[in-house]
């Protein structure tokens, strides 16, 4: 199921919100309509927390996190951190990381079991990177850009990358995530495509400004809807057959 | 058979155009062209239909903010005139553009356009795209003057008051020759001169000046108000020069005042105006004595003439006895003698009288040079003529001559004007209705001055009169002596003759025969 949210008159809801499929953090806002929307389509599943990292309500572009944990830069507070703790579920393993580039959502990108990071990430940040989140790591870049975090989007299920991948890239990190991926944008031919939208395996949230197409395109990708669409199964699968042997 | 596949040449995929869902490939706004066209409008705030003015009258295109242009439809110069009536080219990038034909009649002008325009974060839109002009007439502010018939701002009235016109004759020669002509609106001829007419007061200005550089002679100005107004404080003259021009020409006889004749070096008081140049020539006939008066000198105690070229007499030569230098006797404090002329004692009698009245008269003359028994000369009658000057009262009468002898005859007028092989131009002027009896023998008298003065015909442009060449054998006649202008003082007259008469330039100049 895909859903059109805003923050605040903004379309950027990958700004300021987390959602993994154990969890959900949104951003603390003026009103509640942004962590309703949330809430509505979650609360029966998993907990949605309202949180801030810093000070700051930019938490989906500061933390990284899957179902197994979270990470969150060193701006983090004590409190904020214990907060978090309290909220989590056990079983999410939570680690503040000593990182330069503190905006962690930007330079990765991770489902459960992979993640993309930016080339010049630290090599500590890459072992606790594995460690909390219990994923392969692999430093990549998408369309020439070094924010692998901001410029693409994946699940367990499937990805959206930068519309101006080329089709070879496309091929080879479709094979290295093991899930099928596709060029498209958001929020009306945006290319911010993680400060845009918000997925997990069964659920995505996008900008208000985000058209029909779009949420067609990221629906199917990502398998939301009920109708599975073939062509992509059919397109992607050759890519998925030939990393496989 | 196998199929081709068509691979992307840059390696891009393609993706959905986020409005409409069409495969695309990528772009700044990731939207297909058509989407984007729906969205935004790059001609948005160029207008497209503008007006425009143009001259009825003189069919001129009117150019912000004061500039008439002349240009023919689908001109270059035109399109300019378009372009630059377009207020929003400015944001966008123009890539083209081009007339699209329209009747003439319709005044209407249809002009296509290209632009670009860079939108939605680097997307380059081009559009093509037509701007209608309609024509508004409008009277340009020349016509308007003209229409208005208060189109000049200001005229040099340029008067001589004497019978003949022979410094006019030359002077219109020296506009001709200096292009002093070329910004007048008009020139019309008066009884007494000329009205040059100048939609500027500096131009009339400058061509006073070039009269005061050229001709002895003054001028007085004055001014007209037209119009004014008080808030602006603007106000609209038309300013008058009268330059007149000293009424004394060649072949004058003049009295000087006696205080003037002492003071130009003891000269006798009647003398002979040799020439008018920018300067007044006179010659004392007794004593070969030169002097040259300027306008200064003359305004400061005017005189008129006591005789010009309608009162003289024809003379013909009985004796000439030339007098040497050493017999010569001078006056003390006497100025500068003609090397030019020759003093002689001549008696002569009157033409008319040849045969009947057996009179002679003797007389001394500068023109010993030129005399011999039984040539023709003109000569001014003192003796019995009834002149009223006072200057003339104060001379003792026994110190006057019988007769003044001015110029000698070279043969008949008309017989010397069918062998002339030259002309002049003369200035396009709107004549007005006048008395022109004389007027012909004026311009044949002044045609002759300057083959007889080569000093005189300095400043005048001659041309070669290529209708009028007489064959060199025919002219084998008595009248040989009279003087001609050489072929090489003449100019080849170009063929491309404005409408005004005016003058081109240069290359009349360059095509100056070097026989």
């Amino acid at each position: 199921m895909a859903l059109r949210a805003q923050f605040e008159n903004s379309s950027d809801v990958g700004v300021f919100a987390k959602l993994t499929n154990s969890y959900c953090l949104t951003a603390i806002g003026g009103s509640e309509n942004f962590y309703s929307t949330f809430e509505g389509e979650l609360s029966d599943v998993i907990p949605v927390i309202h949180t801030q990292i810093g000070g700051c309500r930019i938490i989906g572009r500061l933390t990284v996190g899957n179902r197994h944990g979270l990470l969150v830069p060193n701006t983090a507070t004590d409190q904020e951190l214990q907060h978090l703790r309290n909220s989590l579920p056990d079983a999410v393993k939570i680690q503040r990381v000593e990182e330069r580039l503190s905006a962690l959502g930007n330079v990765i990108a991770c489902n459960d079991y992979v993640a993309l990071v930016h080339p010049d990430l630290d090599k500590e940040t890459e072992e606790i990177l594995a460690d909390v989140l219990n994923v392969e790591v692999f430093r990549q870049t998408i369309a020439g850009n070094v924010l692998v975090g901001t410029y693409c989007v994946f699940s367990n299920q499937g990805g959206l990358v930068h519309p101006k991948t080329k089709v070879g890239d496309q091929d080879e990190l479709s094979s290295l995530l093991q899930v099928p991926l596709v060029a498209g944008t958001v929020n009306r031919g945006s290319e911010v495509l993680a400060g845009g939208m918000v997925v997990n395996d069964w659920c995505a949230f996008c900008g208000i400004d985000t058209t029909t197409t779009e949420l067609s395109v990221i629906e199917s990708v990502f398998k939301l809807g009920d109708a599975q669409p073939a062509a992509i199964a059919t397109e992607m699968r050759e890519s998925l057959l030939d990393s496989m042997t | 058979m196998e199929y081709m596949t068509a691979n992307e040449p840059s390696g891009e995929g393609t993706i959905l155009c986020c409005e409409c869902g069409r495969a695309i490939t990528p772009n700044p706004a990731n939207m297909c062209v058509a989407c984007l066209r729906t969205r935004v409008d790059i001609t948005e705030g160029i207008p497209k239909q503008v007006s425009m003015y143009s001259c009825k009258s003189c069919e001129r295109y009117f150019q912000p903010p004061t500039h008439w242009v002349k240009c023919a439809l689908e001109s270059r110069e035109l399109l300019a005139i378009c372009l630059k009536k377009l207020k929003g080219l400015s944001k966008v990038n123009l890539v083209d553009a081009s007339f699209v034909w329209t009747e003439p009649h319709s005044r209407r002008l249809k002009v296509k356009l290209v632009i670009q325009k860079e939108v939605m974060g680097g997307t380059i839109l081009q559009q093509t795209f037509i701007v209608e002009y309609v024509v508004q007439s409008q009277m340009c502010t020349d016509c308007h003057r003209v229409e208005a018939k208060d189109f000049w701002k200001a005229v040099v009235q340029l008067r001589q008051k004497v019978t003949h016109k022979k410094t006019f004759y030359y002077l219109e020669q020296l506009i001709l020759k200096h292009s002093v002509h070329r910004n007048t609106l008009n020139i019309k001829q008066h009884e007494n001169g000329l009205d040059f007419f100048f939609a500027n007061v500096d131009h009339a200005r400058k061509m006073v000046d070039f009269f005061m550089t050229v001709v002895p002679c003054k001028y007085k100005t004055a001014k007209e108000l037209v119009s004014h107004d008080i808030h602006s404080n603007t106000y609209n003259y038309k300013h008058t020069f009268s330059v007149e021009i000293v009424p004394i020409n060649k072949d004058s006889v003049v009295c000087l005042p006696k205080k003037l004749a002492g003071q130009l070096g003891n000269m006798s008081q009647i003398c002979v105006c040799i020439r008018v140049t920018n300067v007044i020539q006179f010659i004392d006939p007794n004593t070969l004595q030169l002097c040259d008066m300027n306008a200064q000198t003359y305004w400061r105690n005017p005189f008129v003439a006591i005789a010009d070229h309608k009162h003289l007499t024809e003379y013909t030569v009985l004796q000439v006895e030339r007098i040497n230098e050493s017999e010569r006797k001078f006056s003390a404090g006497h100025g500068a003698v003609s090397k030019k002329h020759l003093l002689a004692d001549v008696w002569v009698m009157r033409t008319q009288d040849m045969g009947i009245v057996d009179q002679q008269y003797h007389c001394r003359s500068h023109l010993g040079h030129l005399l011999k028994a039984g040539d023709t000369v003109l000569g001014f009658d003192v003796a019995t003529s009834n002149v009223n000057n006072k200057h003339l009262e104060t001379v003792r009468q026994d110190t006057l001559p019988d007769v003044v002898l001015v110029r000698k005859i070279f043969g008949d007028q008309k017989k010397r004007h069918q062998k002339r092989k030259w002309k002049l131009k003369t200035l396009a002027k709107q004549e007005e209705e006048m008395s022109v009896d004389g007027a012909e023998r004026d311009y044949l008298g002044f045609l002759e001055d300057l083959e007889e003065d080569p000093e005189y015909r300095k400043n005048v442009n001659i041309y070669v009169d290529r209708n009028k060449m007489v064959p060199v054998e025919a002219s084998g006649s008595e009248e040989d002596e009279a003087p001609q202008i050489s072929l090489q003082e003449m100019m080849d007259d170009l063929n491309i003759s404005d409408a005004d008469g005016e003058e081109i330039e240069g290359a009349a100049g360059g095509a100056e025969m070097m026989a």
